[in-house]
């Protein structure tokens, strides 16, 4: 069928035209039939693309009929299906939330916008995934750059405005780094097209501007996925955007960065550049390390559950680039299962703590003790979602955790696996927080109207918190894929 | 090998380091952005300036133009301009809301007028 022929184009095009369209139709209950609707037929899209890849085989599309490598291709092989699935199946549970939740958050005259900008974000994250061409990577990262800046500052509280200015300064500069970096490279190798590109590089690997090149690449990737220190933007732009942008972000944007910083190392600069002239495994060893213990304990003083939750964000992308600073089979593995179930328990735990904002007023945590008793669905929730940042057994944490060890031990690092577990030790510290405010204190003073948060709200939320334990006890998909993928990668081009 | 033949190299670096110390020295949210604009505009140039082959002309198919610069980079720099611009659309929108919203546009304040704020998200707009 014709159609199939164009999946790879159909999944980026049908959320950009959702983005004008729930634009022209204004009125807040079509605009989000529209995104909806389009999200799904994403959703589709993506698991019809991932079924095609999961042989082994890469689909190759060339826009407008122009052969790569002079045309833009989209190439989508196992790592950027299993990307796909993730990215468009947190939109498909993220858009029938907001419906409910940003009704309290956000102006009703601006609810259109906001369907539309979502909609133009998950465009760009697809984009980016689908896109074999180095430039296209960049507008593609800046749709959704620029979509997630107004997202943010739809949030209520003034001080969004603030975040998203900030997060707009630094993304601007690491979007501008990563255009440098593939300038140089355009302009050593004379292509735009990935693969293109990696045969041309193979001589020329060790010369100053593909250094350079890589040089920027790295730092301006390493703003966009928030990698310590680079990490300034995230807390602030997590916490006072609304709920639904939190949960959609936390799960794709830097998920996504790390993505392009994947296909970067692996499939264009090669691995022996990488890990073994390099010392790059060591510096993200080093900044990694930072991130996990850093932002672990200072997740723990923080008073705002979304805050806190920001900064755990950060120690587990220092988790993901650990596992990508061994270079090995079984750390690419880790890394990239990880991916996956940190985006699915974090989606699920910023979609329950809107849940909580919805019923409690606000996120901060005086303002939600006692909730145990008044949302116990919604607090169960989150110890839940907390057990799998932890990484205790049962859950898709300690899945991704076990990898990171496994491949530790690989390399005869024994200090570096007592230092993950060390790391998951300090996320106790800061689950139980959550956990003493919300089960052994009592509730609020004006407590009048609190009760269970509505159903809309709690449903998508638990839908990701019940994937949270389906994906920690059965693996089969999340292993296998990643795994597919990381053998895929390392080997493809030394 | 002439330090001519190196001018636009040399401009790109400056504009670059002078754009990237505006965006952090300057508190005055505008003046960031003014920054911003000016380190992107040092990679137009990065992109652009080696395009451009000694002899070569337009990409014109004639018997008397053997030598072409080359077309992709222009392409390339104008889709740049264009997120350049919304960039600069987008950040001034913001900074207009932030003057609503703070009464002031230097980042002292603001932060400063944040600190001693609620510390928690706060009642809407």
């Amino acid at each position: 069928m014709s159609l199939a022929l164009h999946l790879p184009a159909l999944q980026v095009v049908v959320p950009l035209m959702a983005a004008p369209l729930a634009v022209l139709v204004r009125r807040a209950g079509a605009a989000f039939l529209v995104v909806t609707g389009a999200s799904w037929v994403a959703f589709a899209t993506a698991i019809a693309l991932w079924s095609a890849t999961s042989e082994g085989a890469a689909v190759s599309y060339a826009i407008g009929s122009w052969p790569p490598p002079w045309g833009i291709e989209y190439r989508v092989d196992r790592l950027s299906s299993f990307i796909l699935l993730l990215v468009s199946g947190m939109a498909a549970i993220t858009l029938p939330y907001s419906r409910a939740s940003i009704e309290r958050e956000i102006a009703p005259e601006q609810h259109y916008l906001y369907y539309a900008m979502l909609a133009l974000c998950l465009t760009g994250l697809l984009g980016i995934t689908m896109t074999g061409d180095a430039f296209n990577i960049f507008v593609f990262l800046e749709i959704s750059s620029l979509s997630t800046y107004v997202l943010i500052a739809l949030g209520r509280d003034r001080r969004a405005l603030v975040a998203a200015y900030h997060y707009l300064v630094m993304g601007t500069i690491g979007a501008t780094f990563i255009v440098i970096g593939i300038g140089l490279l355009y302009l050593t190798t004379g292509t735009l097209n990935l693969a293109d590109m990696a045969a041309r590089l193979r001589d020329v690997r060790e010369t100053r501007p593909v250094l350079a090149a890589l040089a920027f690449l790295t730092v301006g990737l390493s703003l966009k996925l928030a990698l310590f220190p680079l990490h300034q933007w995230l807390p602030n732009a997590y916490t006072y955007a609304p709920s639904a942008v939190s949960a959609f972000l936390a799960a794709t944007a830097t998920k996504v960065s790390i993505y392009v910083l994947i296909r970067f190392y692996y499939s264009v600069f090669g691995e022996s550049l990488i890990f073994d002239a390099l010392p790059l495994p060591q510096v993200m060893l080093i900044l990694s390390l930072a991130a996990m213990f850093g932002a672990s304990a200072v997740a723990i003083v923080q008073h705002d559950l979304k805050r806190l939750f920001a900064y755990s964000s950060l120690a587990q992308i220092g988790y993901i680039t650990l596992g990508l600073s061994f270079g090995s089979v079984t750390g690419l593995t880790a890394s990239i299962v990880h991916i996956f179930n940190h985006a699915v328990t974090k989606g699920g735990l910023f979609l329950l703590v809107g849940g909580a904002m919805a019923v409690m007023g606000g996120t901060n945590l005086g303002r939600l003790s006692g909730m145990g008793r008044v949302m116990p669905l919604t607090s169960f929730g989150i110890v839940l979602g907390g057990l799998s940042l932890i990484g205790v057994p049962g859950t898709a944490g300690f899945v991704s955790k076990w990898y990171l060890i496994l491949a530790a031990l690989e390399k005869g690092q024994w200090w570096l696996a007592m230092a993950i577990v060390a790391s998951s030790l300090l996320a106790v510290a800061y689950v139980w927080r959550f956990v003493e405010v919300a089960y052994f204190r009592p509730p609020q003073g004006d407590a009048v109207d609190l009760r269970e948060a509505r159903p809309g709200l709690l449903i998508p939320a638990w839908l990701l918190v019940a994937a949270t334990l389906y994906f920690g006890l059965e693996t089969s998909f999340s292993v296998r894929s990643a795994a597919a993928a990381a053998g895929m990668l390392i080997g493809a081009g030394r | 090998m002439i330090a001519g033949s190196h001018l636009s190299y040399a401009v790109t670096i400056f504009l670059m380091v002078a754009g990237l110390f505006i965006v952090i020295a300057r508190g005055n949210l505008i003046k960031k952005l003014v920054g911003l604009g000016i380190f992107q505009t040092s990679v137009y140039l990065l992109y652009i300036a080696p395009g451009k082959l000694i002899g070569g002309t337009a990409p014109i198919i004639d018997a008397q133009f053997r030598i072409y610069s080359n077309p992709l980079p222009h392409v390339l720099i104008l889709t740049a301009i264009v997120v350049g611009v919304a960039t600069l659309a987008l950040g001034l929108a913001l900074v207009v809301r932030i003057r609503e919203a703070y009464g002031s546009i230097e980042e002292d304040d603001i932060l400063g007028s944040d600190a001693a704020g609620p510390t928690d998200a706060g009642p809407a707009r």
